[in-house]
């Protein structure tokens, strides 16, 4: 039986193998891979690219203290990016599968329609959340839009959610209880950032530094944002440093919907301050990428 | 039949099971028009499909359209001849057309004598024409949503395409979409078939066999009912029906195998509407239970393998389902922290719609409507804690059990019992299948509920326009119509505005689809009124009973006559009628048992004896009949005509107020 970890570096060598540059995570607080930029940047723009990254991906509002088997404040994705998407890109899946050590023909697989859609990123795709023997283990998302951009050539994006994967492999009924590494379980990791991330994003956290944070970060990417057109040479133009404020901005969101402090009225609203930075980074960027079709672009 | 064979496999990612159907139905439409076109003959005898195929066979192709005739006009016949011999006009069209001045013809045509020979047009093959017209009639198949997977401006289909069968006969019509070439070579299951597979069309369903692929959705159908069957008979358990289900693992699978699996009959003590929910909703199982009908702690679930020899399948889902049933008693248990009283605040925070408000605002407006409704203080209640159940983490898991967790909560959290009921059966109806609220609290909170999301949306112009009902608001009218006109309150529907034309459409609906009126009765009765659903259903039910007599349709007819009469004439009614200028004889005696009539309708009605009152009205019958034979209603009088006039208007509109008999269609 392979630990948590091992399962980690068979899948990134086999994604190596076909490929795949292997990043490490991305070095902030993100609600899934897809928000980091090698996905949410890269997938725009003509240029083919393969990556392979595992990504913490904090979700303040599911945070339970750590006393629930299954559910986590901040879960590892297992994310890949092959763009374009090959013809063959399912039984590509599939030998990943194998390469951790599942026996497809002793096991039931089903992929089950799932579509894929982030409003505060202007993004959506396509695509399944794969089952295996009644257990969701990837979902399987065709990319069509990102920031509100038709998408030139359509990535296939694979997230695996580790910690089931791995409950799975290893017949876990607590994530708690997998092994990471050879006398380290996951508890033994991760549990305690479960107790204290949980007490801060529900009963700690500040709700009126959280907003003064969100102003503060919403104000410099669009001051960055509004210095982009006239700047010249563009490809010196920190557009991923404007990225990280849309970043910041979007894990702030979360806290303050976790902390409740964001009434019905405001919500729609806040998403759409947060939509509208995404956006026109995502634009700014594509515009950077291929100077030529900038003006298609809009 | 003579003719050829034809085999169309469109082989894909996995295409969601919901939209199967239609798009074979589609397709199936499309190739008809096809051949129908092109004069192809041959008919489509089959459609089948499973997630990765949708598959087309049609027999009696003809290799070649048959040859046609076609007529080609040249010069007009006077520039053609001069002094009876042909001009370089004639001998130009013969050569352009290849034959001889001689066997050109003249032909009239509306504009003048012409020119004209007659050419043989030759049928094309049919393979070259399939060629050109199959990939316009995959790019049409119609699904909800499609996406493009080879670039930017590429085809659109459901998921990307990946190979493409097509056979007319033994050969292969060339085509390509997509970048995928046609060919002869299809692809097995995903993991116990073989990926290239060479297939003739009689081969192609044994094929697909050998490498676990049942094409006939019949056939898996079955597989999965019989297996199941028989699996919880050798478990002394009896298999809880689910059609749709069945449907959807039909098409979720291209081999499926069911397999029984277990839990712990400790959840038990969980309420089963949460349990079969899990099951069915989240894992597509189908739920099991005993002689008594009492749920078991045991499941039917449905592989898309052949077998599962080492029980690995039947483990891991055992173990998926296990960890959602500890989801379950976690949120149980942490909801009972905060009652649902306590909750009616937190609605403040959950939207209903951007302009009407949070659900706390809609929780008010209900206790309002419910007091409206005539509702007593347990509906009130129910009203005010329906929605709470939402801001609750089971719910917030299992949408689909709102209502349901609100009412059990209620029920351990001590509040009445009649409240928890209408809590709990406050979204029925969901469907025409299901029923409405059982108790008279829980139709007034569903009334409530249903109108002040139809008024609300309404008033805002969120009105359904074809297929875009984004708030279900069809769905909410047809239940109001349905507790109107089943249950116990008795409340009057809007008829008029735009909110009155839409329950208009839905009360006819409901009852001549699901109360099997015929069309012409719900239109002469709603023409009387449809406000009061009761009394539409009574009134009905009278017109029913009454149609067959023999004096009937025969009135009905006559009212009809009227009807135009007075249209004609542009007659609508207002003056007083004079019995001194009423004519012996017929008219009179229409006129007098008109009027007695009259007294005898209205005692009827008072009633509501509508069925009294119909028979009495037919029973005027002859004298109708004898009026309109003997008298004639454009007296040259115009005093007379008048007043007849006014009679025939008084019976009409006296007559209608139960139906209009004019919307009757009479033999």
């Amino acid at each position: 039986m392979d630990s948590f970890q091992q399962t980690v570096f068979k899948l990134k060598q086999y994604w190596a193998d076909r490929g795949c540059v292997i990043q490490e995570p991305y070095d902030l607080e993100v609600g899934a891979g897809t928000m980091a930029p090698e996905t949410f940047l890269r997938v725009l723009g003509p240029q083919p690219y393969r990556v392979a990254y595992v990504q913490p991906s904090r979700r303040p509002a599911d945070g339970r203290y750590g006393e629930n088997p299954n559910r986590l404040y901040k879960h590892q994705q297992l994310q890949v990016i092959l763009k374009p998407a090959p013809e063959d890109v399912i039984d590509q899946y599939l030998g990943s599968l194998e390469a951790i050590g599942i026996d497809l023909r002793k096991h039931d697989l089903k992929f089950e329609e799932d579509n894929w859609e982030s409003p505060t990123l202007g993004a959506w795709g396509i695509g399944w959340q794969v089952m295996l023997d009644g257990l969701e283990i990837t979902q399987f998302t065709y990319f069509q839009q990102c920031g509100g951009i038709d998408l030139d050539l359509v990535p296939a994006e694979l997230t695996y959610g580790l910690e089931r994967l791995v409950a799975f492999l290893q017949d876990k009924e607590s994530v708690y209880q997998i092994e990471w590494a050879p006398g380290f379980s996951y508890g033994d990791v991760r549990l305690a950032e479960e107790v204290q991330h949980s007490v801060f994003n529900f009963e700690l956290a500040d709700v009126d530094t959280l907003w003064e944070l969100f102003r503060l970060h919403e104000k410099e990417a669009q001051r960055l944002l509004d210095l982009f057109p006239k700047y010249e040479p563009k490809e010196r133009f920190p557009l991923l440093a404007a990225y990280d404020q849309v970043l910041k901005l979007s894990n702030l969101f979360n806290l303050l919907d976790a902390r409740g402090a964001i009434s019905v009225t405001e919500r729609v609203g806040v998403i759409a301050r947060v939509r509208k930075l995404a956006v026109g980074v995502a634009q700014a960027w594509v515009e950077q990428q291929t100077p030529a079709s900038a003006e298609v672009a809009r | 039949m003579s003719g050829l064979p034809f085999l169309l496999e469109i082989g894909t990612e996995e295409i969601p099971d919901w939209m199967i159907q239609p798009a074979l139905a589609n397709l199936r439409e499309l190739f008809e028009g096809v051949i129908a076109e092109h004069s192809l003959s041959g008919k489509v005898s089959w459609v089948d499909a499973t997630p990765r195929r949708l598959v087309l066979r049609a027999d009696g192709v003809l290799e070649r359209q048959p040859d046609t005739e076609e007529l080609v006009l040249g010069p007009p016949k006077a520039a053609a001849f001069k002094d009876g011999k042909p001009t370089g006009a004639a001998s130009g069209f013969a050569r352009k057309m290849g034959v001889a001045v001689e066997d050109l013809r003249i032909e009239a045509t509306p504009k003048g004598e012409y020119l004209a020979v007659t050419r043989k047009v030759i049928g094309r093959a049919a393979s070259e024409i399939l060629a050109e017209a199959l990939p316009q009639v995959i790019s049409r198949i119609y699904f909800p949503k499609t996406m493009y997977w080879t670039g930017k401006g590429g085809p659109r289909f459901i998921r990307p395409i990946r190979w493409l069968v097509a056979l007319l006969g033994n050969e292969v019509v060339p085509f390509e979409f997509a970048g995928v070439r046609s060919d002869r070579i299809t692809s097995g299951h995903r993991r116990l078939g073989s990926p290239c597979i060479e297939v003739t069309i009689d081969s192609y369903e044994a094929s697909l066999r050998a490498n676990y692929v049942l094409i006939r959705a019949d056939e898996r159908r079955e597989r999965i009912k019989s297996g199941a069957r028989s699996l919880a008979g050798s478990a002394g358990l009896r298999l809880r029906p689910d059609e749709a289900l069945l449907n959807t693992l039909v098409y979720l699978t291209e081999y499926p195998t069911p397999i029984v699996g277990g839990f712990d009959a400790k959840y038990l003590d969980l309420p089963a509407e949460v349990l079969v929910t899990v099951m069915r909703h989240h894992q597509r199982y189908f739920s099991l239970e005993d002689e008594r009908g009492n749920l078991a702690p045991n499941f039917i679930a449905v592989m898309n393998t052949n077998a599962d020899p080492e029980g690995l399948v039947r483990q891991g889902n055992e173990r998926v389902l296990r960890a959602r049933f500890n989801d379950a008693r976690f949120f149980w248990n942490f909801d009972q922290q905060k009652k649902l009283a306590d909750r009616v605040e937190d609605l403040k925070n959950v939207t209903f719609q951007a302009k009407l408000g949070s659900y706390y605002d809609k929780a008010q407006r209900m206790v309002e409507l419910v007091a409206e409704l005539g509702g007593d203080s347990v509906a009130k209640r129910a009203a005010l804690l329906a929605k709470c159940d939402l801001t609750t983490e089971m719910v917030k898991e299992f949408t689909e059990l709102q209502g349901i967790v609100g009412g059990l909560y209620a029920r351990v959290q001590g509040e009445p019992e009649a409240v928890a009921q209408a809590i709990y059966s406050h979204y029925k109806p969901e469907s025409m299948e299901d029923d409405i609220p059982p108790t008279a609290a829980g139709q007034i909170v569903s009334l409530a509920d249903k109108l002040d999301t139809l008024r609300g949306c309404f008033a805002i112009g969120l009105i359904p326009s074809g297929s875009k009902d984004p708030f279900a608001l069809r769905r909410a009218a047809q239940g109001v119509v349905r507790i109107l006109a089943e249950g116990e309150i008795h409340f009057r529907l809007p008829d008029s505005g735009d909110l009155g034309e839409f329950f208009r459409d839905r009360v006819e609906y409901y009852f001549r689809e699901v109360r099997g009126f015929r069309y012409d009765e719900v239109r002469a009765a709603m023409a009387a009124g449809f406000a009061d659903l009761k009394d539409l259903n009574a009134r009905l039910e009278a017109l029913r009973a009454v149609r067959p007599t023999e004096n009937f349709e025969p009135l009905a007819a006559s009212f009809k006559r009227i009807k135009n009469i007075l249209r004609q004439a542009q007659f609508s009614g207002g003056a007083n009628l004079e019995e001194a200028l009423l004519e012996a004889g017929p008219e009179r005696e229409l006129h007098d048992s008109f009027v007695a009539l009259r007294t005898v309708v209205q005692e009827h009605r008072t009633r509501k004896d509508y069925r009294g009152a119909l028979e009495a009205i037919a029973s005027l019958r002859p004298k109708v009949d004898l009026f309109f034979d003997k008298v004639l209603v454009n007296a040259s009088d115009p005093r007379v005509r008048e007043n007849r006039l006014t009679l025939l208007h008084s019976l009409l509109t006296e007559f209608s107020g139960i139906a209009d008999f004019s919307e009757i269609v009479t033999a």
